[in-house]
């Protein structure tokens, strides 16, 4: 029964890292970009969340009214300004770009709140959970579950059967014939950032529901994205979610044997998937 | 009274890729309701200058004037809104949208005018049959089509066609031919850039040859010689 329990727990995991990847994903499928700052983005989103509920009094639940939107401003807003300079031919340009981002971000998160690890205060919904037989499931993690599947079934829909969908997908495929077509890749790539930082900013506040955080934490949760990502095939946003529960379970099921083991247990699957099928299990297949 | 502008006027445009330049000094313009077509030899620039019209290439302002105002520097989405449209020489459709939604992406901008999904399949009733496949899945005259319908999508007043017979068999050639008098029929301005000589002149009312980025020859399409073509087009 422990077992199951730590597969179950583990899927529920996963949903919170197909969030942490969703955004990354999305970024990457429309405009080539990898982000290093990602996991600091999801930090910032979490102090912001921060800031909103002590200021307002808000739940952290309600924060996400505030942090959500804002941070769809900050994405289309540093696209617009700093990275479309960076885009070309070459990836390295806003590789190093956004590494530098990271760098900054985590600064200025020092500088504005310490080093002291903070949490966001979310009151009994913390500790609650419904019973599945002898099974006890927490109900923010199955929320966030649910909010995973919401937003990656929202995204699909998004690129497939929307105007914005087809204007990212005609994008990537070729920016300048996307551009005779009416489409400002400048503003096509703004979009896809806020989309992805509003993603970033629900990952942000359940992971600061879930556990504390500080300005450092931003590089693990790249990383679990990365995975996650990697393991479900690049520009598949199913797999993404698919991948984020193969790390979840990996990690609860490793943490199960021996609690050191948690982290480095999903590293390894990650690496025996890559080992075996280096596309990821559900690569996109393309044209 | 003064002349109207031309609706579109090229004035001394140089175009460089990098460090080489791919035009010169290179000067045209083409009337409302005209078809001007484009002849030359491979790597004459024919190309390089529809790009450049449709702000693929971005140039100096004034080297490219429409309706009299420069756009020669501005971008191609904002060229596609005042009203040009270019079909891009290797039909280039986007691969990740079906057929259907290849043309409605054309239409986007929203202009106005005569052309919508079902007057393309009007007038390419087959890619209505396929509407809803991958556009990568039709045959190379088919996506020539989706290429041209999707240009028309967007109702502009000037529609750039590069190569559109490149690659294609004879039948499918003549067959997308005898759909442009449907297409320039209503006053549609056309710039045809074509390797087929006779085809080119048999559909146009004027011709520019280039020869090494600049022109060589212009002249009425009916009227002008067989033998000042080919000194135009080779240079001998
Ligand atoms: N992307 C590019 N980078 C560098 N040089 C280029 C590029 N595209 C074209 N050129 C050069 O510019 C010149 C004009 O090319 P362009 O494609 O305009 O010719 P074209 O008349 O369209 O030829 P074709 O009949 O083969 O299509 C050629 O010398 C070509 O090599
Ligand atoms: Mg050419």
């Amino acid at each position: 029964m422990d077992w199951i329990n730590a597969v179950i727990q583990g899927v529920l995991l996963g949903g919170l890292y197909a969030l942490f990847a969703a955004g990354l994903s999305l970024i990457f499928g429309v405009m080539r970009l990898v982000n290093i700052a990602h996991g600091d983005l999801i930090v910032l989103s979490a102090y912001l969340a921060l800031t909103v509920t002590t200021a307002l009094g808000l739940h952290p639940l309600l924060a996400l009214v505030i942090v959500v939107p804002g941070m769809a401003l900050v994405g289309y807003t540093l696209q617009r300004a700093i990275l479309n300079r960076t885009m070309g031919d070459d990836l390295l340009p806003p590789l190093l770009v956004t590494f530098g981002l990271s760098v900054i971000i985590q600064n200025a998160l020092l500088a504005g709140y310490s080093a002291d690890p903070q949490k966001l205060q979310a009151g009994e919904i913390e500790t609650a959970s419904v019973a599945l037989g002898s099974i006890a499931l927490g109900v923010m993690p199955l929320i966030v579950f649910a909010t995973a599947v919401v937003v990656i079934a929202a995204l699909q829909w998004m690129f497939y059967r929307t105007a914005l969908g087809r204007a990212f997908r005609a994008t990537s495929d070729n920016q300048d014939i996307a551009q005779l077509m009416g489409l400002n890749r400048a503003h096509v790539f703004g979009l896809a950032m806020g989309l992805s930082l509003a993603v970033t900013a629900l990952a942000g506040v359940f992971l600061g529901m879930r556990t504390s955080f500080d300005p450092a934490a931003g590089s693990a949760r790249l990383i679990f994205g990365f995975e996650a990502v990697i393991i479900g095939g690049l520009g598949n946003l199913w797999g993404t979610l698919a991948g984020g529960v193969i790390l979840g379970v990996a990690q609860t099921l490793g943490a199960k044997i021996n609690p050191g083991y948690q982290i480095l247990a999903g590293h390894l699957v990650f690496l025996a998937i890559l080992a075996i099928r280096p596309r990821g299990l559900f690569p996109r297949i393309d044209g | 009274m003064p002349m109207p502008d031309p609706i579109l006027t090229i004035e001394g445009l140089n175009a460089h890729y990098g460090d080489f330049q791919a035009l010169y000094d290179l000067s045209m313009h083409v009337e409302a309701g005209e078809v001007v077509a484009v002849i030359g030899a491979n790597g004459a620039g024919k190309t390089t200058l529809l790009r450049s019209i449709s702000g693929l290439l971005r140039n100096a302002p004034a080297s490219v004037l429409w309706r009299g105002t420069p756009i020669g520097a501005m971008r191609a989405d904002q060229i596609a809104a005042q009203g040009i449209a270019l079909v891009p020489e290797g039909r280039l459709l986007f691969p990740s949208l079906s057929v259907e939604e290849n043309l409605i992406i054309g239409g986007q901008s929203g202009r106005k005018g005569p052309w919508n999904l079902q007057r393309v399949y009007r007038l390419f009733p087959v890619l209505e049959e396929r509407r809803n496949q991958a556009s990568t899945s039709l045959s190379g005259g088919q996506q020539q089509m989706v290429a041209i319908g999707r240009a028309l999508m967007s109702n502009p007043d000037v529609v750039l066609m590069d190569e559109i017979s490149l690659g294609l068999a004879p039948v499918i050639i003549r067959q997308i031919y005898e759909a442009l008098p449907g297409i320039v029929g209503e006053g549609l301005t056309a710039v045809l850039v074509e390797q087929d000589i006779s085809k080119a002149l048999s559909v146009s009312t004027r011709v520019y040859c280039l020869q090494e980025g600049r022109v060589s020859l212009e002249g009425q399409s009916q009227t002008v010689s067989r033998d000042d073509i080919s000194r135009a087009y080779f240079g001998v």
